[in-house]
């Protein structure tokens, strides 16, 4: 009975830990579909993770969802501008635009919330289990008694893959992927399709900061987001740039950093640094494993 | 001439930007502004005690930086390498005591070179053998880094009396020397200018420097055509890359904190891709540069104290001159192909 | 029908057109000739609206219909590798369907155009000839009746050539107008029915092919007579290149080239010639898997993407020179090195720059001489060229070409191989022909068409 209770919590965290990272990946795929390898997500994540704090203390927990969603595309925009429009070197610029949100949230968090930032608490979104299905063993608490951002990964899934091979527009946005100068002979208005694929990416890494602060964390810190941005990138390779695949590789990272809570729970000798260095050695070697196996979009970071 | 207003206007809007956002935020600007200015150039001592001293870990990662790119690499895992370059500083530091300064200096230094190097080991072998690109494999590694630094302090390198965070002090014979009275200024300054002459006279006369150059241009044409093995040339370029990094820590721990610290760095590994591209990736510009994001560092410490602005607001400044650099070294790379 | 009349376009000094008037009539075949660099292309941009001319009007006008689509086949094929027959048609033609419902539209109109493919095969797994097919497809797919074929047979073996043309005459006969842009005479007497002459520029001929002669319409595309290159059989050398069971990609392969001896390689593209040469040429990415292979060096090698292989565009031509320099010291003298590219410059003719200008700033031929005057400074045993003279116009290619026999000449083997077959026949004095990694020894006084056979792996018919 307790290992189950223990498997129980285990796998409950993993789909939650996994939620932000899904979300971020799922976006990150079809912004990569259309040839942009996009670093700057990790910035859109932390500006949508502090626009969520201070929209759900303004306008209540929709009203954060939103303003992050909003904060996530406008981060997008700007290497957008900068790396399609002007044409610059995707990797710097995404680089660049993180660095540069680090540093505009940092200044922010502390105009909004003042010094005591640590002490903020935001309004939070309660799980929402669903009547029945919540009460599968194992799987009912993992997957149906999560909060409202997971049960938007399990509709989000559709829809990009929906998005990206059943549409006009995802076509064109893999042609775009795939051979800007075909593309373009063909018609298609590449930066254009590129923009709109890195704005999606943007709005998505939005919602992921958004659940990361309201369903998981409950305040924001300065730099939150630690890197989860880049882990969505090696998600998506081991994901095989396919809405589902990322959504699995997301929830097999959620669950090595779930692993950190049922060890600590555990009283393991561990040192716990360990456990904060695994989801990014595991991806480390999913790059490893997974990128010699299947390439990605031809034309991804040029 | 054309380089040095494109520097000045890029750090220009840079700070234009920042005054624009403390303006909107309703911080006091000119106050701002004038304690970033004492903060950085104000006084003697703040240029000897800060905006120098903080330039060095920033030319060294910024030549860094420039190692790689130069030859088609882009480092973005400074920050980790310089934190294991710290590391393996400090943990020698500790142990020679008993050596005179000529040989503790020397091997206080190596060792953070070959902390930097072993944490570039691993991207090079994902590089050459998966096929990994060194972008995503050298920036995952910062955050192991973090975590190893946090364990190293908090376990096996812990101070004796095992309370602080930290490591014990490296011995006073691992210290690197002061080079004013009454500044904090060391010879770590002049270890880094070192090292940019080294690097130019390197990339511009000799023929490897070449062969680097050539990869980084064109690398299939220096594989076709030059009969260079780009691949190992990439490997040793990046393994030389996190050496400068891992020296950078080095210099850090022998020359300013004379421990080992959690957050030893604050963010000088990605500070030194914004002082490369300043600099153009030219060697001794990335010496001025160093300089100009040294005072930025300087003058963001006393803006905190006098203004109460968080000094991790100036990361605007840095990634604004970033993208004005790149969005202007592709016009320059435009006009060539025309 | 389509009608350009009085067409001039600038780019800076150069008059790319001057007062062209162009037309074709429905159900006809009007072929484009001209050298690499006459106007052609720039003449078929503005017909298609991708480029405005300077002077004059483009009229496309079709009795009952409301729209006449131009549909353009480009020499560089603009499909996208990784997806489907059917979803390059799709994009191209801006269908909204996707997927199964794309597929099956595909192939109504891959039967309706009688042109076989299969719509749902993934385009790099087709061969050159069907992904070309592929372009003509997705040219008509949205009912255009204006076809325009930018040399269309580059990439093509003469049987398959043939097979176009018949296409071609086909479309024609349907009732379609059909614009043939090419330099190949023979291609205008096959399927043509009227034929413009463009040359500098400006039209030095335009009237039906019927009473014209090749010796006339080449006196036009070329302003003056061809001149006749006298093939010179020399005795040959010692071997300085000898395999013996050699296996670069899979199949065995003897051989011995001699030193004075051009040896011309004839493939399409795909067939394993380029691994070969790059094998010769010591190259690590094609490295022998087994079996003997003993040059004589110094071996150099002229890459056939001259941009991204052959030089750096960003560095200096003192740079570029210097590339593959193995005599060059640790500690370079770059007063010495200028020095040198000075003279190289001179003695090769490279025009358009001087030691400090980046390469990129050279115009396509100045960049090879540059490429030539590297290599051949270094005096090599082994000189091993790919496509040498692709996009270069008529005077750029004959230098080249005296730069290979002289380098023959002087005694190194040439080992050339092109993607246009009769620049390989004029040049070799000794042919190998190499389809699906199999190389054959054919007699040099051998037919055309028999070479073209042996190209597509066809035994026995001559």
């Amino acid at each position: 009975m307790i290992e189950l209770a223990l498997l129980t919590g285990f796998a409950a965290a993993a789909v939650r830990v996994a939620t932000p990272l899904a979300l971020a990946a799922l976006g990150e795929t079809v912004s990569e579909r259309g040839g942009v390898l996009n670093l700057g997500i990790e910035g859109a994540m932390l500006a949508g993770a502090l626009a969520a704090a201070v929209g759900a203390v303004s306008f209540g927990v929709a009203g954060g969802v939103v303003v992050a969603i909003l904060a996530g595309v406008a981060t997008s925009a700007i290497v957008a501008a900068v790396a399609i429009g002007a044409r610059a070197d995707q990797i710097i610029t995404g680089t660049a635009v993180t660095l540069g949100m680090i540093g505009l949230t940092g200044l922010l968090a502390r105009l909004a919330f003042g010094d005591a930032g640590a002490g903020l608490t935001v309004p939070t979104m309660a799980a929402v289990p669903i009547p029945g299905l919540s009460a599968i063993p194992l799987l009912g608490p993992a997957l149906f008694a999560q909060s409202l951002f997971s049960y938007a990964v399990y509709l989000l899934v559709p829809v990009t893959i929906w998005l990206l091979f059943h549409t006009r527009f995802g076509l064109e946005l893999r042609a775009a992927g795939e051979s800007p100068s075909a593309a373009r002979a063909m018609g298609v208005r590449v930066a254009r399709v590129r923009t709109i694929g890195t704005l999606i990416g943007g709005a998505f890494a939005g919602l992921a900061g958004a659940s990361l602060v309201l369903a998981q964390v409950g305040t924001f810190t300065e730099k939150m987001t630690a890197g989860r941005g880049f882990i969505a990138i090696a998600i998506v390779v081991l994901g095989r740039w396919h809405p589902l695949g990322a959504a699995m590789a997301a929830l097999l990272f959620g669950a090595a950093t779930a692993l950190q809570f049922t060890f600590q729970a555990s009283g393991s000798a561990v040192p716990y640094q360990l456990f904060l260095a695994l989801p990014y050695l595991l991806a480390l070697a999913v790059l490893a494993v997974a990128v010699g196996r299947r390439k990605g979009p031809a034309a991804l970071g040029k | 001439m054309r380089d040095a207003l494109l520097t000045a206007a890029a750090f220009g809007l840079g700070l234009l930007l920042l005054a624009l956002f403390l303006l909107m935020a309703g911080f006091d600007v000119p106050l701002a502004l004038s304690a970033l200015w004492r903060g950085a150039f104000g006084s003697w001592y703040a240029i000897t005690s800060a905006t120098l001293v903080r330039a060095t870990p920033l030319i060294l990662l910024g030549l860094a930086f420039t190692l790689g790119s130069r030859a088609g690499a882009l480092n973005i895992g400074m920050e980790g390498q310089f934190a294991l370059g710290a590391m393996a500083a400090a943990w020698a530091g500790t142990h020679v005591g008993g050596l005179p300064m000529v040989a503790a200096l020397p091997i206080v230094l190596a060792s953070g070179m070959i902390g930097g190097i072993a944490w570039m080991a691993l991207p090079v072998l994902l590089k050459l053998r998966f096929g990994v690109t060194e972008v995503i494999s050298t920036l995952l590694l910062n955050f192991v880094a973090e975590a190893a630094v946090s364990w190293a302090v908090s376990g096996p390198m812990q101070e004796p009396t095992h309370i602080y965070p930290q490591s014990a002090a490296i011995a006073a014979s691992a210290q690197l020397p002061k080079l004013l009275p009454g500044a904090r200024l060391h010879l770590g300054l002049v270890l880094a200018v070192l090292v940019a002459v080294g690097l130019m006279v390197l990339l511009r006369q000799t023929r490897w420097g070449f062969a680097l150059r050539a990869v980084g241009a064109g690398p299939r044409a220096a594989e076709v055509s030059g009969g260079i093995r780009s691949g190992r040339l990439l490997a040793v370029a990046l393994l030389a890359s996190g050496a400068l990094a891992g020296l950078g820590g080095a210099v850090e721990v022998s020359g300013v904190s004379y421990a080992l610290y959690l957050n030893l760095s604050p963010g000088y590994g990605f500070t030194a891709i914004a002082v490369a591209l300043l600099g153009r990736l030219q060697p001794l510009g990335v010496v001025i540069a160093g300089v100009l994001f040294g005072a930025l560092e300087a003058g963001a410490g006393a803006m905190q104290r006098d203004a109460g602005i968080p000094a991790v607001a100036v990361q605007v400044v840095q990634a604004v001159v970033i993208v004005t650099m790149v969005v202007a070294g592709r016009r320059v790379d435009h006009g060539e192909h025309q | 029908m389509l009608t350009l009349t009085r067409i001039s376009k600038s780019f800076g000094p150069l008059r790319a057109l001057d007062n062209v008037s162009f037309d074709v009539a429905d159900g006809e075949v009007h072929a484009l000739l001209g050298e690499n660099g006459a106007g052609k292309s720039t003449l078929i941009k503005i017909a298609a609206g991708l480029l405005a001319p300077d002077a004059g009007v483009v009229g496309a006008q079709r009795a009952a219909t409301i729209s006449t689509r131009v549909g353009i086949v480009a020499q560089h094929f603009s499909s996208i590798s990784a997806f489907t027959v059917a979803e390059n048609i799709a994009l191209a033609a801006g269908w909204r369907e996707t997927g199964r419902a794309a597929e099956c539209r595909a192939a109504e109109v891959i039967a309706r155009l009688g042109l076989p493919l299969d719509a749902t095969a993934v385009v790099e797994t087709l061969s050159v000839q069907l992904r070309q097919r592929l372009e003509i497809v997705k040219a008509l797919a949205g009912d255009a009746r204006i076809l325009l074929l930018d040399e269309p047979s580059a990439v093509l073996a003469p049987r398959e050539v043939t097979e176009l043309l018949q296409l071609v005459r086909d479309f024609a006969a349907k009732g379609g107008a059909v614009v043939l842009i090419t330099h190949k005479l023979d291609e205008v007497f096959a399927a043509a029915d009227r034929v413009t002459v463009l040359r500098r520029g400006k039209v030095t001929f335009t009237g039906p092919v019927a009473g014209e002669t090749p010796d006339s319409l080449s006196r036009a595309m070329i302003g003056g007579d061809l001149p006749r290159v006298e093939r010179t059989v020399r005795a040959a050398g010692k071997v300085v290149v000898r395999a013996e069971r050699l296996v670069v990609e899979r199949v065995p392969l003897d051989f011995a080239f001699r030193a004075g001896e051009i040896v011309g390689v004839a493939a399409i593209e795909g067939n394993g010639q380029r691994a070969l040469l790059r094998a010769i040429a010591g190259l690590d990415e094609a490295a022998p898997i087994s079996g003997v292979l003993a040059v004589i060096g110094p071996v150099a090698f002229v890459p056939e993407d001259r941009t991204t292989e052959g030089i750096i565009p960003t560095m200096t031509l003192t740079e570029n020179l210097l590339l593959g320099d193995r005599a060059a010291p640790w500690w370079l003298d770059w007063a010495s090195l200028r020095s040198r590219t000075s003279a190289l410059l001179e003695s090769f003719d490279v025009r358009g720059g001087d030691t400090d200008t980046p390469a990129a700033s050279l115009s396509g031929g100045n960049q090879q001489k540059l490429i030539f005057a590297r290599v051949l400074e270094r005096a090599p045993c082994v000189l091993v060229v790919e496509d040498p003279t692709r996009g270069l116009d008529v005077q750029a290619t004959a230098v080249i070409h005296e730069r290979l026999r002289a380098a023959a000449a002087r005694g190194a083997a040439v080992i050339v191989h092109s993607s246009d077959l009769d620049e390989v026949l004029e040049l070799a004095n000794r042919l190998l022909v190499m389809a699906n990694g199999v190389l054959t020894e054919m007699p040099i006084t051998i037919s055309r068409e028999a070479v073209g056979d042996a190209m597509l792996g066809v035994v026995g018919s001559t």
